[in-house]
């Protein structure tokens, strides 16, 4: 299955990228192909010979890589490396890019991502997202909660949903500090709070996968050591991908990690491996922070 | 069932609605295109007539005897000046239907040709003396506007009569009646008779009206979106300008027109219905928008520029005039442009200060009465003859014309030295 | 001297002193040291000789016409000066015609007072030409003085002109003070004739006062209630059309449009904001109102010719490009993290758009909708020319009703006294505009400002 999708929404909706001179991105030194376990039996995702471009700049050139069952796999690299691209692929994020084309095969439980007979609608009820900055609704800490069941129909009564809005803020760890104002607009808590309150919004969903695009890069330390409790606890539910700018952060949190380099994917391993036997000169110099 | 499903159920239900709702969104700009494609035919095809007029050939009798003029000698200027040039036609009208004999009918006979002509039969002979003489003339007269309406748009109005229409049929089998451009349209001020109405005297009064609110209010709006941009410090007295300009742009314009009234003419005793005065009102009505599309340009200078000048030991108002202003020129040129469009085509506020009187002089200066081409266009669509409706939607083109040149120019401008900092 | 004599010759002398200023700045940086560069002694000696005489000669083109009138009647015989205040007023104005035509007049009387305002306009004319010279000429003469040199000029020019432009950025403050007090001193003198109350709540609007003193029945009656009801069915309907139109013109625009028809469409419909309002104006009372009437009636319903349908229509449409290019500026303020947030989890777009966007911008897009009725009430053209004149207290769209401005128009548009309780009336229907829309703009303006700083 190799299916291409361009844009075919329609927004008018432009996000800056930090895609870098796609010339110098084909001449990563010492590229032969990925290192490492890319491939895995029966993975929640799986992703083969991924391009993705904006217009004329390519972001990601020919990544497979597959994403197993409640597992927390980290994405690293420099910025620009097009991790973040990479993870949008997942859920269908970059449609709303205009100009964005992704090929390859991407698949999900066996089904590819980007057949016409995937709905993104759908897909994105699976594969959840937090973002880099946290972005709670203008609404109050309920109502974000309940955006999500509310769209799908997910819950029949009021009684229902309160019981999905408070297991979620439960899970997200979030309940005992809100429980008194639920009424109260979710704008108004902390940067750590609210992040946690778009994880809690996510869950709402019951997704099966959940992306969190460097979750933790506006937060302070605290709120950060929090957000990776939750990540901890959230895998025995959960597939979560995440890209984070933080080696410590990946280490911490993650089963496997993956390495970018300009576009491409350079090596995939255990953490641990990763991040004390590192196979490839690049991720080496990566992670001895040589560059960064 | 699980969640997976349950969204699998609602997608058709929730797809139809999005459908729905981009229908719309669709319709609703397409409200807007037809509206404005409606409006826009609906006055070129009432403007249409305007652009053309009727004219009657009439064989006239010129020679010293008709004209009741010495038979010897020179003719003075006065003489001819003096000759009753309505009796001249009557009589000429009378000898080309020699049938129409009873009083009424020759009233309506008379009433054919438009009572213009005279003068221009007037004007003809003073300006060509030589015409005078045993030769008659052929001479196309401009016809009445009811008839005109009738020939053009093959609409009788309830002043045409049975013997008029008989006759114009007449005339239609011999040749003698004809449309040519409508040249008054354009000559001509403004009059009670439609075919010999025309715009100049309001495209003058717009003239000396705008002429006036530019020399007013682009200065002052330049000097003030610079003081408020660069110099102002910034306290309560800044805010409260601010928002005082950002109301002002919000004000009803009629309401300009009751300050006109009441300060210019009743307090400073200025001139009624004069260009200074409505010019003057325009000009405190366009400062808002001057003001403010001042200060976006000049915001938009970028501080390094500012820097470089201050660094090489300019004063803060050299850098201003020096370097800030000449590169904000073109978006202040822009915003003025597009203020001056506004005023040309405001009308309330000028009804206020009386400018909507009955003026047939062309203007020759901002102390004369004047009216307008918005007011002009007001004053034309009242007017209960079917001939006015089409010289107003002439007088719309003409006016849209006007906006469409000066905002084209503005976009010019910006496309032109749009500059990428 | 003619006014524009007046303005050549401060021009010219200006120059000169500009010339003077400079030259002798120029020499004597030959043995001294000056603190500025010659140039700007110029500009100093130019603006001290024009900005004076500048002034001056404004004051007088502003009081000029009034001390004059006060010359004229000050001159009139004693029977003249006892006349009523209209009575004066017209011969007064028959004087000044009188002056128009070289002071002559078949009224003695006429021909004197004529003669006394010649003289007295020669008397001031002169002394003003007197002042102005003297004022120009004392620049040029303090230019020649050593204590030129010892000043520094830049400084002197600079403070100068950030006056200059501080002046001009209060123009606007004085047009409101103006607008203020012209409206409300006439209105006040309105309030003495009619009490406010019961022109605030009165029902019944007929501003024919009686001519003669004996005449009876037509005493005016001044209830601005069906004028108020008026403008409101009007601006209600044209509210009706302009809010749900532009708002979704805006949401497609903004949210579903290629960027290709948007930039085609965008401008497209701006047309419709820049056609002038007299346009409107005939478009409504010339096509859409017999439209509406003839459609009426053929349905069998009776709708009038100047139906306050006609106008809230063209009105509406006049208004939507206002209200969808401001929600078109709420919209796309609305951050992108919003629509992603709300697409991550499987919303479609319409309901991003129903129950993220419109939520999130909801604040912009009333404080646009309020704006947009302030333009509605204060309209004039299109109301003038297609509603009615008759005041009428009715909430039928088809029925003809009267609004504020068309009454304002109409009172003072035609041949009356400034002073009658008439024209007074539309001072009193005008400082009810004005602090209506007032109101709405600026709770309107600081709820954008708000909404503007939370996504800043």
């Amino acid at each position: 299955m190799n299916a291409s999708v361009t844009e075919d929404l329609g927004t008018s909706s432009v996000t800056e990228f930090d895609v870098r001179d796609p010339d110098r991105s084909t001449q990563v030194k010492g590229f032969e192909g990925t290192i490492g376990e890319n491939t895995l039996d029966n993975p929640k995702i799986s992703t083969r010979n991924v391009n993705i471009s904006y217009g004329e700049k390519q972001a990601i050139f020919d990544a497979s890589l597959d994403i197993g069952r409640n597992e927390v796999i980290a994405m690293i690299g420099p910025s620009g490396c097009g991790k973040s691209t990479y993870l949008r692929a997942l859920n269908r994020m970059n449609d709303t890019i205009v100009g964005c084309r992704v090929t390859g095969d991407l698949t999900i439980d066996g089904e590819p991502i980007y057949a016409h007979n995937m709905d993104p609608v759908l897909l994105r009820a699976r594969v959840g997202m937090v973002f880099q900055k946290p972005n709670p609704f203008p609404k109050s800490i309920y109502d974000n909660i309940a955006y999500g069941p509310r769209i799908h129909g997910l819950t029949r009564t009021n009684a229902e949903l309160d019981e999905v809005v408070v297991t979620s803020l439960q899970r997200a760890g979030l309940f005992e500090e809100v429980k008194d104002r639920l009424d109260a607009p979710g704008t108004g808590l902390s940067g750590g709070q609210q992040q946690r309150l778009c994880i809690a919004r996510t869950i709402a969903v019951s997704p099966e996968v959940i992306l969190m695009d460097e979750p933790c890069s506006a937060l302070d330390p605290i709120a950060t050591a929090i957000i990776e409790e939750l990540i901890d606890e959230l895998r025995a539910n959960y597939t979560i991908v995440i890209v984070t700018h933080s080696m410590q952060q990946a280490a911490r949190v993650s089963q496997r990690t993956a390495y970018f380099h300009l576009g491409k994917l350079i090596e995939v391993g255990e953490t641990n491996q990763i991040f004390t036997n590192p196979r490839h000169e690049l991720t080496e110099n990566y992670i001895t922070g040589k560059f960064g | 069932m699980n969640n997976t499903e349950i969204v699998k159920q609602s997608l058709k239900r929730r797809y139809a609605r999005e459908k729905r709702f981009q229908l719309y969104g669709r319709c609703a700009v397409l409200v807007g295109f037809v509206f404005l494609a409606l409006l826009l035919t609906d006055i070129v095809v009432k403007a249409l007539p305007a652009f053309s007029v009727t004219e009657i050939r009439l064989d006239v009798d010129v020679s010293r005897e008709a004209l009741e003029l010495p038979v010897e000698g020179r003719l003075d200027r006065d003489a001819i000046i003096a000759v009753n040039f309505g009796g001249v036609i009557k009589k000429s009208l009378r000898e080309a239907f020699p049938d129409v004999t009873k009083r009424k009918q020759k009233r309506e006979l008379y009433r054919l040709v438009s009572s213009g002509a005279e003068f221009a039969l007037q004007a003809m002979l003073v300006n060509n003396p030589d015409l005078i003489g045993d030769q008659p003339l052929r001479i196309w007269f401009k016809a009445d506007d009811d008839v005109d309406t009738l020939y053009k748009l093959d609409t009788r109005t309830s002043r045409i009569s049975d013997l008029q229409l008989g006759i114009i049929e007449q005339l239609r089998a011999s040749d003698s009646i004809r449309t040519v451009f409508n040249t008054t349209l354009f000559t001509a001020s403004d009059s009670r008779e439609p075919e010999q109405a025309g715009i100049r005297g309001a495209l003058l009064g717009s003239f000396w009206t705008l002429l006036v609110t530019l020399i007013v209010s682009l200065p002052v709006g330049i000097a003030a979106a610079i003081y408020l941009e660069e110099f102002a410090p910034k306290n309560r007295i800044t805010d409260f300008i601010e928002i005082n300009i950002n109301n002002l742009a919000a004000v009803p314009s009629i309401v300009f027109g009751l300050l006109g009234l009441a300060v210019f003419i009743n307090f400073f005793g200025m001139p009624r219905s004069a260009p200074l005065v409505g010019g003057l009102v325009l000009a405190l009505m366009t400062l808002p928008t001057i003001i403010i599309s001042s200060r976006a340009a000049i915001k938009s200078v970028p501080p390094s520029i500012k820097e470089a000048a201050l660094g090489v030991g300019a004063s803060h108002m050299q850098v201003v005039f020096h370097h800030t202003l000449p590169l904000a020129m073109p978006g202040i040129l822009t915003g003025s442009i597009i203020g001056m469009a506004q005023a040309l085509g405001e009308t309330a506020p000028l009804l206020m200060i009386g400018m909507v009187a009955f003026i047939v002089d062309v203007p020759g200066g901002i102390f004369d009465s004047a009216t307008v081409l918005p007011v002009q266009i007001y004053l034309w669509s009242d007017s209960p003859e079917r001939a006015f409706t089409a010289l107003t939607a002439a007088t719309i083109l003409v006016l849209l014309g006007f906006l469409v040149v000066m905002n084209a120019i503005a976009i010019y401008l910006r496309r032109r030295f749009e500059r990428r900092w | 001297m003619q006014t524009t004599t007046l303005v050549i010759v401060i021009a010219g002398l200006s120059l000169i002193s500009y010339y003077t200023g400079r030259t002798r700045a120029q020499a004597y940086r030959l043995d001294g040291r000056l603190l500025a560069l010659p140039n700007q002694y110029g500009y100093l000696t130019a603006m001290w000789s024009a900005l004076p005489a500048i002034i001056l000669l404004l004051a007088w083109l502003a009081f000029e016409p009034g001390y004059l009138n006060d010359q004229v009647i000050a001159n009139l015989p004693a029977a003249a000066q006892q006349l009523p205040t209209e009575e004066l007023a017209l011969l007064v104005n028959n004087v000044l015609l009188a002056v128009g035509n070289g002071g002559l007049s078949p009224d003695p009387v006429i021909e004197d007072a004529a003669a006394a305002y010649l003289a007295a306009r020669e008397q001031s004319r002169m002394l003003v030409t007197g002042l102005i010279l003297l004022l120009c000429l004392s620049g040029i003469i303090f230019s020649l003085t050593r204590y030129l040199t010892r000043l520094h000029a830049r400084k002197r020019v600079e403070t100068v002109i950030r006056w200059f432009l501080m002046l001009c950025s209060g123009v606007a403050i004085v047009t409101t003070v103006g607008i203020v007090l012209s409206v409300l001193f006439e209105a006040i003198r309105f309030f003495e004739s009619v009490p406010i109350l019961d022109f605030m709540f009165g029902t019944t609007w007929s501003p024919q006062t009686a001519i003669r003193a004996d005449q009876v029945g037509s005493s005016g009656s001044f209830g601005a209630i069906p004028l108020f009801a008026g403008t409101m069915l009007i601006s209600l309907i044209a509210m009706t059309i302009a809010v749900p139109v532009g708002l979704l013109t805006a949401i497609y625009l903004a949210e579903y449009a290629s960027p290709r028809f948007r930039s085609a469409a965008k401008p497209t419909l701006e047309i419709l904001a820049g056609i002038p309002t007299v346009v409107y104006g005939f478009f409504a009372a010339l096509t859409v109102a017999p439209f509406i009437r003839d459609l009426g009636t053929s349905l069998g319903l009776s709708v009038a010719s100047e139906s306050a349908l006609a106008a809230g229509i063209v009105m509406g449409v006049m208004i939507i490009p206002f209200v969808s290019s401001l929600s078109d500026d709420v919209i796309t303020a609305v951050p992108q993290a919003m629509r992603d947030g709300s697409l991550a989890l499987g919303a479609t777009q319409s309901e991003t758009i129903k129950q993220v966007i419109i939520p999130a911008a909801l604040p912009g897009i009333v404080g646009g909708v309020l704006l947009a009725a302030s333009r509605a009430i204060g309209e004039t053209m299109i109301v003038v020319m297609a509603a009615g004149l008759a005041a009428r207290l009715t909430a039928n769209p088809l029925d003809a009703v009267t609004t504020v401005t068309v009454q304002i128009v109409t009172l003072l548009t035609g041949d009356q006294e400034f002073d009658s309780p008439k024209t007074l009336a539309a001072f009193a229907l005008g400082l009810m505009l004005f602090v209506s829309t007032l109101l709405l703009n600026v709770v309107a303006l600081h709820i954008v400002r708000k909404y503007r700083e939370q996504y800043e």
